[in-house]
């Protein structure tokens, strides 16, 4: 058993907090205490039927406004996998939120409602998924019920979808036709469709591969804490605590700190204080090393036959999170997993328009969700990966020096 | 962990192995939460964990033994005491400290009462739970802690739902759910202005079950309650309250014997007993898995007062 994290994005017109419902219903996640809180406000609608959007109901401010501002992490289990669910807004003005939620899924579900096929939030919610490398999109065609459901409607969205798709670069896109309403092809394929030949969603996501998706070529592993217990019996212990983010580490492996360059070996690998032969992303361990070097929090620790290399400047596209616009040439501090150095935004050279994935030349001001393509300018280097090629290793964050907010999401080109 | 059942941790992954370079989901959750733990201490200058002696706050002992090994847990176990636990959780608190060799911190919201001259809460279950929060306010200043480890899970409840992992409160302990930072990756900012601290919680992610697995699976040892036992209790409302001085007992109450266990552990005035025979941590995880009502529901009583109690609790600073 392992665990499954996705997201669902949209507004609750397109039924998504029905579907996230109606999988916790379904897997029989919702317990007995919360049903009946729901009964009791359901009671005065005229269908009988539970109304299945009010499990995932929020926070006051979201219930006085009748929308969901931030992210909710909601979980359920199967017997095959524990499933994580970033229920995240689908509002323009909540991008920042959504941008959280997709960050570190594995599988998005992007719903469209039947009856209106791809419209501008598919699109957004679309380009998100793909700006972030989510390794895998469901397409959630939702309220089938509600187009008699129509084969030639489903196909006609499939069409639709796989144009937006294509020009993304998203190649994991998978198409279910249900009705999160009805519970058709939810947790059972429906009699209603039997010209799809795909999986229910459920079965789907149980069945989906994940693992392939980690990087398991390139090893990184940068440095978090340093373990020195300096007792009698440990006193020359001096372990590099850390998560390996991506990749293997062998005992015995041939290794350089980075950015320094200096080569050495490792000596052991501990896993909460056990000796380990081997070990391999994401786990969270100890590395020793056989040499008596100056090592501290933010370096690096990768393969010497590694060709990656510290750098002071990169390319990188950056979401704006915050209130206050970008100012460029002000400093931030980029913060690149534990490594944290100041940095200046340069050479803007176009925002993404994330409706329509226009590059739009103006660059005069950017501002909250807006994402723009620029360059950064470290004081000390960076030893990162291209996002595309290693997720774990090619993503920062900057923060601002004076409010210390997190201000924009860093992916590196 | 053991290797009594099938969530063991192996020494660790083989491409020759059987089961290659993967880790299953309680593997997974705990490289997570060691990492964040790391943050923690590598982050700030004074952190402490904030220790209840419930299970969830027991497994965050164990996380961060594992993630500082062979070393000893950078920081303090800070109890914040109503006056009104379990005497089984406080004796365990003590061995506990002394087990994992941590400094013990513990503040009483006895004395915040009598220094502050705050009024206690009335009633037949009259909690302090609510005033609690004023003596971790005072700890947190008279210490100087930055950061504060806490056990709250986001399935309990659906203010914990949105929280942050490293989620920031400003001089007054308040959390404001409206201005969240944005949480990217795994990737925490816990850079704060003087007078704020931030609240972390490496458990997040895990549900009530994840926790029992995890429990058994590294075969930690629990406060007795946590396990069946014979107790005289009162049902008030459906649920049983364990009979103690701090409840009030009226007339038309009928003291009744009851095989109990808890099922989670706060003050001895709003946490109920579940009635069970489950002896063994096996017992009780087959409970947990076939129970249909939740944790809260089942053995909180503090929950139940508006529909958004956790949202103003944790607005005016509590955990």
């Amino acid at each position: 058993m392992d665990i499954l994290r996705f997201i669902t994005a949209g507004s609750v017109d397109d039924g998504k907090s029905t579907l996230i419902g109606r999988l916790l219903y379904d897997s029989k996640s919702i317990l007995v205490d919360q049903l009946e809180a729901i009964e009791k406000s359901t009671k005065n609608k005229d269908n009988g039927e539970i109304d299945l959007a009010l499990l995932t109901d929020g926070l006051r401010a979201e219930r006085e406004q009748g929308i969901t501002i931030d992210v909710a992490y909601r979980y359920f289990n199967t017997d095959k996998r524990k499933f994580i669910i970033a229920d995240a807004p689908g509002h323009v003005q909540y991008t920042r939120n959504m941008i959280t939620g997709a960050s570190n899924v594995d599988l998005a579900i992007v719903l469209i409602d039947a009856r209106h096929g791809v419209v501008e939030q598919t699109k957004r919610h679309s380009i998100i998924a793909s700006l972030l490398g989510i390794p895998h999109v469901v397409v959630a065609i939702n309220k089938i019920d509600l187009v008699n459901y129509s084969e030639d409607v489903y196909n006609n969205i499939v069409i639709e979808y796989n144009n937006l798709a294509q020009k993304l670069g998203i190649k994991n896109a998978t198409y279910i036709p249900l009705s999160a309403l009805r519970g058709d092809n939810i947790v059972e394929k429906s009699a209603q469709t039997p010209w799809y030949d795909g999986k229910p969603l459920l079965q789907f996501l149980e069945e989906v591969k994940i693992d392939n998706a980690l990087n398991y070529e390139d090893a990184r592993f940068q440095v978090q804490f340093v373990i020195r217990p300096q007792t009698e019996a440990l006193h020359d212990y001096r372990g590099y605590a850390g998560k390996i983010t991506s990749g293997v580490y062998k005992k015995g492996d041939k290794v350089k700190v980075l950015p320094a360059g200096i080569e050495t070996t490792i000596d052991k690998i501990e896993i909460a204080g056990k000796e380990v032969a081997e070990a391999f992303a994401p786990q969270s361990v100890t590395i020793l090393l056989e040499h008596d070097i100056d090592i501290s929090r933010g370096d690096s620790i990768v393969k010497v036959e590694d060709d990656i290399t510290a750098t002071n400047e990169a390319e990188v596209l950056l979401c704006w999170l915050d209130e206050k616009p970008l100012q460029p040439g002000n400093k931030y501090i980029l913060q690149h997993n534990t490594r944290r150095v100041k940095t200046v935004v340069k050479n803007l050279s176009y925002k993404i328009d994330v409706n329509t994935l226009a590059h739009v030349e103006d660059v005069q001001q950017i501002k909250l969700n807006e994402i723009v393509k620029a360059s950064v300018k470290t004081a000390a280097p960076v030893v990162k990966d291209a996002y595309a090629a290693n997720r774990s290793n090619g993503a920062a964050i900057l923060i601002d020096e004076t409010s210390n907010a997190t201000v924009a999401a860093v992916i590196f080109q | 962990m053991s290797n009594s059942e099938k969530n063991t941790v192996s020494n660790s992954g083989s491409p020759l192995g059987d089961r290659g370079f993967s880790l299953n989901y309680l593997e997974q959750l705990e490289a997570e939460s060691i990492h964040i733990f790391r943050e923690v201490a590598a982050q700030f200058e004074k952190p402490a964990l904030l220790f209840s002696g419930g299970k969830d706050s027991i497994t965050l002992v164990q996380l961060a033994k594992k993630a500082f090994a062979p070393g000893k847990i950078p920081f303090p176990l800070v109890h914040i005491d109503t006056g009104h636990n379990f005497p089984e959780a406080l004796a365990y608190r003590d061995w506990l400290a002394n087990e994992v060799g941590a400094t013990l911190i513990v503040r009483k919201v006895e004395d915040t009462i009598k220094a502050k001259n705050l009024t206690e809460p009335k009633g037949k279950f009259a909690s302090r739970n609510w005033l609690q929060t004023h003596t971790l306010l005072d700890t947190i200043e008279e210490f100087g802690f930055d950061a504060c480890i806490g056990g709250a899970r986001r399935d309990e409840e659906k203010a914990r739902a949105k929280e942050r992992i490293f989620s920031v409160r400003d001089d007054f302990g308040q959390w404001d759910p409206k201005l969240q930072r944005p949480e990217l990756w795994n990737i925490y900012n816990g850079k704060i202005n003087k007078g704020e601290n931030v609240r972390v919680f490496p458990i997040s992610n895990w549900t009530e079950l994840d926790v029992w697995s995890y429990i058994r699976a590294e075969e930690i040892t629990l406060p007795s309650i946590y396990f069946t036992h014979e107790r005289e209790v009162i049902e008030y409302d459906g649920q049983l309250i364990a009979v103690s001085p701090f409840i009030r007992i009226d007339a038309e109450d009928v003291i009744i014997k009851k095989q109990v266990r808890y099922r989670t552990v706060g003050d001895m005035t709003c946490t109920a007993a579940v009635e069970s025979y489950a002896a063994t941590l096996d017992e009780v995880v087959n409970e947990i898995k076939l129970t249909r009502i939740s944790e809260r529901g089942e053995t909180r009583i503090d929950d139940k007062v508006t529909e958004a109690a956790m949202e103003d609790r944790k607005k005016g600073g509590y955990f």
